[in-house]
């Protein structure tokens, strides 16, 4: 064991119950106390660990209380480290972080709703998954059927924070919004055209899916994680896949490790792509946007000439992928990338020639780099602000080990840059699309699944094109799960789009909100 | 500005001629699986691995009745993998839009051996006009008709009641250069009150079921409603539970449905053509009978 954990364990041995590696990439530390504030605060100053995930579990007919789980990683190891900490049932609380981490506001205020546990000293306790007309129940806990059928809601409606002082107002927009996307609730607080605050309100499209994850067999929670988030299906189907294939501790074959590199990568450049679009678009340059939506419409139909779907869907499977390629669907992807690639340089220098455009991105909806941190931004935003983080580097899966890459970082913040990255990361993907293409595609595509044993639990990440998406499953009898944790990008960058528009316009808040482009469906699942 | 003048000159037309001609799709795409009843000898493989039940099996003392609900598909193909009798093949056919809910079930009756497999086939249950008809014919009739009906503008109001944003994509698509939406007369609308047809995705979440009875009720008479993909249409894979109340039509009447996991574009567009001709006939019942 290595000098981080010696060290854990003399400073906090006294309530270090055991320390257990299920795998080589996750550290599993069983706490004695669900009060982990001494340690969360230890990792973030001493090692600098990052606190990625905070989630619950109803352990209660298997251990008699339930556990809060507290993943970390720090720079420059692979590992995962699990904080697991008890939560008795008969005192159903847990010492809140929030105030010293915001990172995790959300996060502890969903283990309130889903199962009833309070967050005892939260700045703002208020539920957040539930919405407030919602009756006291918990759904996550095990004593809550899934196909309960709640009456109609008729507890009181949010209140929002009041917009005071003279001349200032609030522009409530949504769930149902101008355009197609998906709903969630607005609340600015305006003085003239700049945005003094924003009020969100998410979950409209809470649909339960974790708990609809306990239900399904194993085969067929697969499409279910498929429908996580529309745009990233096949990250979430990889990622959810790479979590039960670590818990059945099976080999995945080499060419389906590049397939799924392969398609991972065509997820992000037809996301980026599009959203160079929007941005575009939200200014005003619909030119660009059209050929954006074009380039788009080129990945799209290669997506379905490889996978049959044109969102990649019904690719991915436990144990590799479904079908494998053969040599016209190779040459299509090669003859795609490469006509891609021209077109794209185009469209970026179609963009960088409007003075206007730029004129309007620059220092408009800044999140610095401070900012994201408390935060705990990821994914593109993070990166246009000072978070240097990405999956595929600090926790290599898939076939990302065996091709070279860049990760776009900036510092400014703004519109501009969240841009920049897509920009950069199209290119990067470019080059690691080209690697995959002339790799190892042949042998088995597929292994075949072993009976997985109950009550394993496996960690998995996937760089999705928004950012790190983490799945986590605890396995049941009869191949089935007895609980999957989710985590999209999207639930932490919301706060970090309120703090980017404070100040600017309102009508600035469009190109803002693209600029992040969350996923709503992630973040309410 | 030169510069963007060249290079939409260098790109050309790149609109899809659909539906005027059949579309141009990948000889790979998923689309409707066909079912050979008369030599489907065991319906329970493809029953057993179907993610959404979209393949159901019911068995009462020696005989079984098997439903297909293509409302509840999501076109993963499982179905023609698990049938070891190739009873089941995967077509391209996506023009799966119907004004009948009902037209998207097919059910099909056997006796049983011993072994719990197909005897004989009984009977299959099919409609008029029901996925099964002739797609072809079906498919060109309904092209022949929006082409008399679209001498008029449609306003659309679309309303994500809980969908994973799948649909969404493809919906934005219609507005892409490839498929333009515009071309027919047929734009997205921001307020319900400027909107001729509500084109509904998602299963209804909890959370959103009042947002969108608001939006319908915002919307002028004459008006019809389009529930979009095996979620609008059934709850899709995430069916009925304590936040989902299934399919569009739970909440509100629905007039066409579209099937798909997401409907691809021109799926879309058809099934949205076929609700042209509903709105005209809700506009002129007279000249309708009805």
């Amino acid at each position: 064991m290595s000098a981080f954990f010696e060290a854990l364990q003399q400073k906090f041995g006294a309530q270090i119950q055991s320390i257990s590696a299920e795998r080589e990439e996750e550290i599993y530390v069983l706490f004695g106390d669900p009060d982990i504030r001494a340690l969360a605060e230890y990792l973030r100053s001493a090692v600098e660990a990052r606190l990625v995930t905070v989630f619950a579990e109803d352990r209660r007919s298997a251990e008699g209380v339930f556990f809060n789980y507290y993943v970390f990683e720090r720079k420059g190891d692979t590992r995962y480290l699990i904080v697991r900490a008890p939560v008795r049932a008969d005192h159903p609380e847990f010492p809140s972080l929030s105030a010293e981490l915001p990172a995790v506001n959300w996060q502890e205020r969903e283990i309130q709703d889903w199962f009833g546990l309070k967050a005892d000293g939260h700045p703002n306790p208020r539920r957040v998954a539930l919405h407030d007309n919602w009756p006291d129940v918990h759904p996550l806990c095990k004593d809550f059927p899934l196909e309960t059928v709640l009456p109609p809601f008729e507890g009181e409606r949010h209140i929002y924070r009041p917009a005071l002082g003279e001349g200032v107002f609030q522009v409530p927009v949504g769930p149902v919004h101008a355009g197609t996307i998906e709903p969630g609730h607005f609340n600015f607080a305006v003085a003239g055209e700049p945005i003094l605050y924003l009020q969100l309100r998410m979950f409209y499209t809470h649909k339960g899916t974790e708990k609809l994850f306990e239900k399904l067999p194993i085969p067929k929670a697969v499409f279910l994680a498929e429908s996580i988030s529309g745009d990233s299906s096949f990250s979430h189907g990889t990622a959810f896949c790479q979590a039960v294939e670590r818990a059945a501790q099976m080999e995945v074959p080499l060419r389906a490790l590049v397939m799924r590199t392969i398609l991972l990568e065509l997820e992000r450049i037809c996301n980026h792509v599009a959203d160079i679009g929007a941005i575009a678009t939200d200014v005003g340059f619909v030119v660009a946007n059209a050929h954006a939506s074009r380039l788009k419409e080129m990945l799209v139909s290669l997506n379905e000439q490889l996978t049959g779907n044109r969102l990649l869907r019904g690719m991915v499977c436990v144990g590799g992928v479904r079908r494998g390629w053969d040599i016209v669907q190779l040459a299509s992807l090669r003859a795609a990338v490469d006509a891609f690639a021209s077109e794209f340089q185009d469209l970026v220098a179609l963009i960088d020639s409007s003075e206007s455009t730029r004129d309007r991105l620059e220092q408009t909806g800044v999140l610095r780099p401070e900012k994201a941190k408390d935060l705990g931004v990821v994914g593109v935003a993070g990166r246009a602000s000072g978070m240097d983080l990405d999956v595929r580097r600090d926790h290599p899966y898939a076939a990302y080990g065996r091709y070279s890459f860049r990760v776009p970082v900036y510092q400014v913040g703004d519109v501009i840059h969240r841009m920049q990255v897509r920009v950069d990361e199209v290119n990067e993907s470019l080059g690691i699309l080209r690697s995959a293409a002339d790799d190892s595609l042949h042998g088995d595509f597929r292994a075949q699944v072993p009976p997985i044993p109950a009550d394993r639990c496996a960690l998995s990440a996937v760089e999705g094109w928004r950012g790190e998406i983490i799945h986590w499953i605890r396995t049941g009898p009869a191949n089935h799960l007895e609980r999957c944790k989710i985590k999209d990008p999207s639930l932490n960058n919301w706060p970090a789009l309120v703090e980017a528009v404070q100040g600017n316009i309102i009508a600035d808040f469009p190109v803002i909100n693209k600029s992040f482009n969350l996923s709503y469906s992630g973040t309410d699942r | 500005m030169f510069k963007i003048i060249q290079k939409t000159i260098a790109t050309g037309i790149v609109t899809t001629k659909y539906p005027g001609e059949p579309a141009q799709i990948s000889e790979r795409f998923r689309g409707r699986p066909s079912f050979d009843f008369e030599k489907w000898k065991d319906a329970r493989d493809a029953a057993e691995v179907c993610p959404t039940g979209a393949i159901f099996v019911c068995d009462e003392g020696d005989s079984r009745r098997v439903t297909v609900d293509y409302g509840l598909c999501v076109f993963c193909g499982l179905c023609a993998e698990a049938s070891a009798d190739q009873a089941v093949r995967i077509t391209q056919e996506f023009e799966l839009a119907s004004a009948d809910r009902r037209n998207l079930i097919l059910t099909a009756e056997y006796s049983l051996n011993t072994d719990r497999t197909h005897r004989e086939l009984r009977a299959v249950h099919r409609r008029l006009g029901d996925v099964e008809a002739d797609v072809e014919s079906v498919g060109q009739k309904a092209r022949e008709k929006i082409q008399k009906l679209l001498r008029r503008s449609l306003a659309i109001r679309e309303v994500d009641a809980g969908s994973c944003n799948g649909c969404e994509l493809e919906i934005v698509a219609l507005n892409n250069p490839v498929y333009d939406l515009e071309r027919f007369g047929i734009q997205f609308v921001a307020s319900p009150r400027h909107a001729d047809m509500l084109l509904v995705t998602g299963p209804v979440t909890r959370n959103m079921e009042l947002a969108l009875l608001k939006t319908y009720q915002a919307m002028p008479e004459p008006k019809v409603v389009v529930a979009v993909g095996a979620c609008g249409i059934s709850g899709g894979i995430f069916g009925k539970n304590y936040a989902s109340l299934g399919g569009v039509d739970n909440v509100m009447p629905v007039d066409v449905y579209i099937p798909g996991c997401p409907p691809r574009p021109q799926a879309l567009l058809h099934g949205i053509l076929l609700a042209v001709g509903r709105l005209r006939e809700k506009l002129f019942p007279e000249r309708h009978g009805s």
